[in-house]
């Protein structure tokens, strides 16, 4: 932790926060889906969706430049939390408890794979 | 915990998509490890035009980019049914390949840190298949 600076911790979590846009915007988009090429081209949610997506991978790499990739990496997960409270506020899905429990196992098992990458 | 009325999704394809990210994860774990592999071909400080060349000259780059462009074309489809906040933390499992796959490409050591974070992650994502029915 002592050679990651906490701008490379900002970008990242910055990252983190975008990518969970991207994710948003596609499901939405997803969800306006037709079976043809021009809506799929001119579907705006899903080419925000992807824009989202590339602003984020800019923001990682520019975070992981400096400091220790088994710290940063393992903080893009960081992004599934984010995207569990948009499902809740925009898409109206339900909090449930096996949510809160696999999103933390997932996360404690993010963290130990960053640990034994040191 | 109550449940607005969430738009009500099939059990059979909430399962679907739920195997369809799982897909992604895999095709978005062997594009990292292209990527890798073909990193080596960029010198240690590429120009942006550098890397946008060799990302279409060097074939494990090559390919690599272009399954990211397969794994999010599937995404979008497995988003299409389901609810987001169960599909989107199988995203996860990217890790637990990447970890398997660098074990065996670039020969890695495995560890009881890298088994344990396996295991936990494959454990998390189970509890939320089980969630796919609910």
């Amino acid at each position: 932790m002592n050679n990651t600076p906490f701008s490379s911790i900002a970008w990242v979590l910055g990252a983190s926060f975008f990518g969970s846009f991207g994710a948003l915007f596609l499901k939405i988009g997803a969800g306006k889906l037709q079976k043809s090429l021009v809506s799929v081209v001119t579907n705006w949610r899903l080419l925000l969706g992807v824009g989202f997506y590339l602003f984020s991978s800019v923001l990682f790499v520019l975070g992981v430049r400096k400091g220790e990739l088994s710290v940063l990496y393992p903080m893009v997960s960081l992004g599934s939390v984010w995207t569990l409270f948009w499902s809740k506020l925009v898409l109206g899905e339900p909090f449930t408890r096996a949510k809160f429990v696999a999103l933390g196992m997932i996360l404690c098992g993010i963290a130990l794979l960053g640990l034994g990458t040191r | 915990m109550s449940t607005p009325s969430v738009a009500s999704v099939d059990p059979a394809q909430q399962r679907r998509s739920f195997l369809l990210v799982v897909c992604c994860t895999i095709i978005g774990a062997a594009a990292q490890v292209l990527i890798k592999k073909g990193a080596g071909a960029l010198g240690p400080n590429p120009t942006m035009v550098q890397t946008a060349l060799a990302m279409l000259l060097t074939p494990s780059l090559f390919a690599g980019y272009s399954m990211y462009g397969v794994s999010t074309v599937l995404l979008v489809l497995a988003l299409r049914h389901g609810q987001l906040s169960l599909l989107y933390p199988v995203f996860a499992m990217t890790y637990v390949w990447v970890t398997i796959l660098s074990v065996l490409v670039f020969h890695e050591s495995m560890n009881g840190f890298k088994l344990a974070g396996i295991a936990i992650i494959v454990g998390g994502i189970a509890v939320l298949g089980r969630g796919q029915s609910a």
